[in-house]
């Protein structure tokens, strides 16, 4: 691999293999999974239900370990980590952006994006100022007081891609960010990603069931019977 | 927004129940303020009892009286540095429900005995020489208004005079103090000589002794020797330390410890079960949430500090606002009550001890809930990512 291939890789998986075990029975969900993630992509995984979308989006994200393999993100290692080592790296590397936002209730738009920084060493005043830049990036910035019962679910999302980048880190990990919008809004939501895709340089890796939201990113990867298969998007 | 502002606001994410839950707390707080500043008050005279003082009263019952000749025969005894007697009057200032605390006493020995007793030279000398003065405490003084040269009639309901009377005039020679606030001023002391010579019955009897002992090392062997004396006589006599006297005239009342801790231990008992199985659902109802807090970077001891961290501002919120309470109450009532309790008040160690209660409520009603928040998992929680 030369120096600038592993430069524009980002993530790395060699022979990953996942399985759970249900009951006495072991569920393989893939084995042998081999695969690069670039700088800047914008993956749209897709697939029937059980294909092992949501894993292979936890594994890229820190949230679960594989069973066998390795997982290298920027050339280190992530499989290894412990889970505070893995949640501050999570912290610093990686947004997450999920169906159905996840917002804190109690707190304001503001405050929710305000969140992740709290894991970051910076003032109040600093967090308030990226806090409020981030808002205005999603264009929600006018309803930064409002708590999220006070949104609607497009403004809601846009809180939660706030709330991703803020911190501004190199991936967002999204999990169906549109299917529970209605298409004016899931487009709007789609456009913004695609914006820090291309204008920030935010590698995306977004699970999907929509080929219309699909189509927003560079690729699409199939993913059947635990193997992905490629094809470049129309879009 | 810091991490104590998010604590804040987890905790009163659900306002009325937020509040409910401080109310309760507050009142078992209120509880145990109000009711140790009354314990602690009916214990000062067992606090500042002094360690070479003895009490020596009548076998049968202490408000038996003893003969007058009995001071001089307990000072002969080896051990012994002063003897004092005292007698009650049962007084009260013009109508039976202004209660006075008053005692007959042998004014030169008894100022020894109770060397805390603090009043200017010039008054002191007026009390020694005067047969119809009435030392008043500060705090007796200050309920009835009472000052230097004022004539007061005191009625006894216990003691008549000869002519049938049951009132003795007295004035204001001396007004005192004490070096210590727990040291009681709450009553008023005058001449023996004065009450007796004029009783219609029951002369030359006195109440109770108060021994002053050469050394509290020699308590026990003083104490032997006063009974030894009296022994097989028709006024038997028993001899403890002032403590033990005083603890056990208010145990005459019920044991006022059991009591309190009872129904401190019951209040407490009851809000640790409703806030710890408010706070484990509270903490169930936000999976979720801690798990979103947990993806974005969160870890597991910090989510357990911040659910504990919400535990102890209910706890203290609570515990504060019970304490404030039962202070107001004390303040007002411990006016109204000088006369009868004196040194009511919230002091620095109950205070202190509802402080050590707050932090333990809050550890022992958040443990379970924060490490229930600490090891939520995330994809069990959100269901996928």
């Amino acid at each position: 691999m030369t120096e600038d291939l592993r430069q524009d890789t980002l993530y790395q998986l060699d022979h990953v293999s996942k399985s759970y075990t249900r009951g006495k029975e072991r569920v393989d969900i893939f084995t042998d999974l081999t695969m690069q993630i670039g700088r800047g992509e914008f993956i749209a995984i897709m697939g029937p239900s059980g294909s092992g979308k949501t894993t292979i989006l936890n594994l890229l994200g820190g949230i679960d370990r594989p069973s066998a393999g390795e997982i290298a993100f920027k050339g280190q290692r992530i499989d290894n980590l412990g889970q505070g080592k893995l949640a501050t790296w999570r912290a610093h590397n990686v947004g997450f952006i999920f169906q159905f936002y996840n917002l804190m209730p109690t707190l304001t738009a503001i405050e929710n994006v305000e969140l992740p920084l709290l894991l970051l060493k910076m003032s109040g005043k600093e967090r308030r100022r990226r806090a409020e830049t981030a808002l205005d990036i999603v264009g929600i910035a006018d309803r930064a007081g409002h708590k999220p019962r006070q949104l609607s679910g497009g403004q809601q999302q846009r809180v939660a891609i706030a709330r991703a980048i803020v911190a501004d880190p190199a991936v967002l990990m999204c999990d169906e960010p549109t299917g529970d919008l209605d298409r004016e809004s899931a487009n709007s939501v789609l456009e913004t990603l695609q914006l820090l895709n291309t204008e920030l340089g935010k590698t995306i890796v977004m699970v999907t069931h929509d080929p219309a939201a699909a189509s927003f990113a560079k690729k699409e990867l199939h993913l059947d019977k635990g193997r992905f298969v490629e094809r470049e998007a129309l879009a | 927004m810091n991490r104590a502002t998010l604590v804040r606001k987890s905790l009163f994410r659900k306002k009325v129940r937020a509040i409910l839950l401080i109310l309760s707390i507050a009142i078992a707080f209120f509880i145990f303020g109000a009711l140790g500043a009354f314990y602690k008050a009916f214990n000062s005279g067992v606090e500042v009892a002094a360690a070479d003082r003895l009490v020596t009263v009548n076998k049968i019952n202490f408000t038996v009286t003893m003969p007058l000749a009995y001071q001089a025969r307990v000072a002969q005894v080896e051990g012994v540095r002063n003897v004092s007697h005292a007698s009650w009057f049962g007084g009260y200032y013009q109508e039976p429900q202004n209660f006075v605390q008053t005692f007959a006493v042998d004014p030169e020995t008894y100022l020894i005995a109770y060397d805390e007793l603090t009043l200017p030279p010039e008054q002191r000398e007026a009390f020694l020489t005067d047969r119809t003065c009435l030392a008043a405490g500060r705090a007796l003084a200050n309920q009835y208004g009472w000052s230097l040269g004022d004539r007061i009639p005191l009625l006894s309901n216990i003691w008549q005079q000869q002519d049938g009377s049951s009132a003795w005039d007295f004035t204001i020679c001396a007004i005192f103090d004490a070096d210590d606030d727990a040291v009681p001023t709450n009553y008023a002391i005058f001449h023996y000589d004065y009450f007796n010579e004029t009783l219609a019955f029951n002369r030359d009897q006195l109440g109770w002794l108060i021994v002053s002992t050469t050394d509290p090392a020699l308590n026990a062997e003083v104490s032997q020797a006063i009974d030894a004396l009296f022994a097989n006589s028709p006024a038997e006599t028993e001899t403890t330390t002032e403590a033990a006297f005083t603890q056990a005239f208010l145990e005459q009342i019920g044991n006022i410890g059991l009591i309190l801790t009872s129904v401190i231990g019951a209040a407490f008992a009851t809000i640790l079960m409703i806030v710890g199985t408010t706070m484990v659902l509270a903490v169930d109802e936000r999976t979720k949430e801690i798990a979103v807090m947990k993806t974005l970077g969160f870890t597991a001891p910090s989510i357990f500090a911040m659910t504990l961290g919400e535990v102890f501002l209910l706890s203290l919120l609570g515990g504060l606002i019970g304490l404030g309470l039962a202070w107001t109450l004390v303040s007002l009532a411990a006016e109204s009550l000088a006369g009868f309790i004196p040194g009511l008040g919230i002091s620095l160690d109950i205070a202190l001890i509802a402080l050590a209660l707050m932090v333990g409520l809050a550890l022992l009603t958040g443990l379970l809930p924060a490490m229930r928040a600490m090891n939520v998992q995330i994809s069990t929680a959100l269901g996928k990512l």
